[in-house]
């Protein structure tokens, strides 16, 4: 695979279908843990490492297990579990090696279980018969372009706070409309790749 | 009566879209048309249902410390079936819903139940939750799909409604549409409850 081939699935990951904004996936965490920059960044971070490490393992779970074995059928019950395994595993090692990035990690990592965008990307990864460094890239964009969007819409909806809102408006119906608008932007990068 | 309550609580008073806002997910991917919105509401009631009358089969034999993987486990099986019956009689809408069909096993509302409802309730009562939040969760996505479809396409559930002459808004089946239809109809909802609230 050219390195031009690289850039191009790693921008398409990070902009052109960003993962939360024109895929839909990692939603809950985008609206959810969204209303301060901080942690908005520590979200991004813990996602970042947990989808690219478990994009991995699930590719060789798939290569070396499910194919190998004929038991395709089992991918969504082995990947969930592999994540989820995964997700408890690196909270230990964490808490264990670095007390200071457990601390900002922390919280954030039992979530990321039931983040789809994790799930996706490693579904993702296999339906476009990605190889293995094809699998990294793809998981690194997808991962950063999350990161992106939702430190951006944090910044966002801290303005959003002391703002003028229609009462009805207030809360998640603006928030809804400021991604809106957002997405609106990311459109604006289809046919770059 | 209990059964009724538990019943309506998943379509009006907890509506798992409008009040909880759960399963946002599959809620703004897959509502490009009311067909869609259908078909995942329906898939996802099917496992919801499943998997609530088995936790409340389980309960008692599950450790508390593992519980979590465990429910994955019921869900992550109840899903496969669902995507594999839906593979081989509807292909078409299994086509259209893609990814998201396997993705159901991360659908927040379904763990959330299982959690919070089917973990500490009889079989009877957990079965009518589920399909009450189905139910709740289906026609939340319907509403979403056909209001996107009549604006987006000028259709609804595929039938032209507007005639010849209709420019489509197209942006409303694309991925911003999806944001600013759900954030309307929450708005709408919320001016509604604010509503009938003063007349009191």
């Amino acid at each position: 695979m050219s390195a031009s081939g690289l850039f191009i699935i790693f921008v398409s990951a990070l902009l052109v279908n960003n993962f939360v904004l024109s895929r839909f996936l990692g939603i809950c965490p985008f609206l959810g843990v969204s209303k301060q920059v901080e942690t908005a960044a520590g979200m991004g971070m813990a996602v970042t490492f947990v989808m690219t490490l478990a994009s991995i393992i699930t590719y060789l779970v798939q290569i070396f297990i499910l194919d190998t074995m004929g038991l395709g059928y089992l991918q969504t019950i082995a990947f969930i579990l592999v994540i989820a395994a995964l997700v408890q595993f690196v909270e230990m090692v964490i808490q264990k090696t670095s007390p200071t990035l457990y601390q900002a990690l922390g919280v954030y990592l039992p979530l990321i279980t039931t983040n789809c965008a994790v799930l996706g990307v490693a579904l993702l990864n296999i339906q476009s018969e990605f190889n293995l460094i094809e699998t990294i890239v793809n998981a690194i964009g997808a991962s950063l372009g999350f990161s992106l969007a939702i430190i951006l819409f944090a910044g966002i909806r801290e303005r959003l706070e002391i703002a003028d809102v229609p009462a009805v408006f207030k809360g998640f119906p603006i928030a809804l409309i400021t991604a809106s608008l957002m997405s609106i932007a990311f459109l604006g990068f289809t046919g770059l790749v | 009566m209990k059964i009724g309550n538990t019943f309506l609580r998943g379509i009006l008073y907890d509506n798992p879209i409008f009040i909880q806002l759960l399963g946002m997910c599959p809620t703004l991917a897959v509502t490009t048309s009311a067909v869609n919105g259908v078909g995942m509401g329906l898939a996802t009631t099917a496992v919801l249902l499943g998997s609530n009358v088995v936790i409340a089969m389980i309960k008692k034999f599950i450790p508390a410390k593992i519980r979590i993987p465990a429910y994955v486990v019921v869900i992550a099986t109840f899903v496969t079936v669902i995507g594999l019956l839906m593979k081989a009689f509807v292909p078409a809408l299994d086509k259209a819903l893609g990814l998201f069909i396997p993705l159901i096993v991360v659908n927040c509302i379904i763990l959330a139940r299982a959690e919070a409802f089917a973990s500490k309730n009889s079989v009877l009562l957990s079965a009518v939750d589920g399909i009450g939040m189905g139910l709740g969760f289906t026609i939340s996505l319907t509403i979403l799909g056909s209001v996107r479809e009549i604006l987006g396409a000028g259709s609804i559930f595929g039938k032209a409604i507007f005639g010849a002459s209709y420019q489509p808004a197209l942006i409303m089946i694309l991925p911003p549409g999806a944001f600013l239809a759900l954030g309307c109809l929450l708005a709408l909802y919320n001016w509604t409850v604010s509503k009938k609230a003063n007349q009191f």
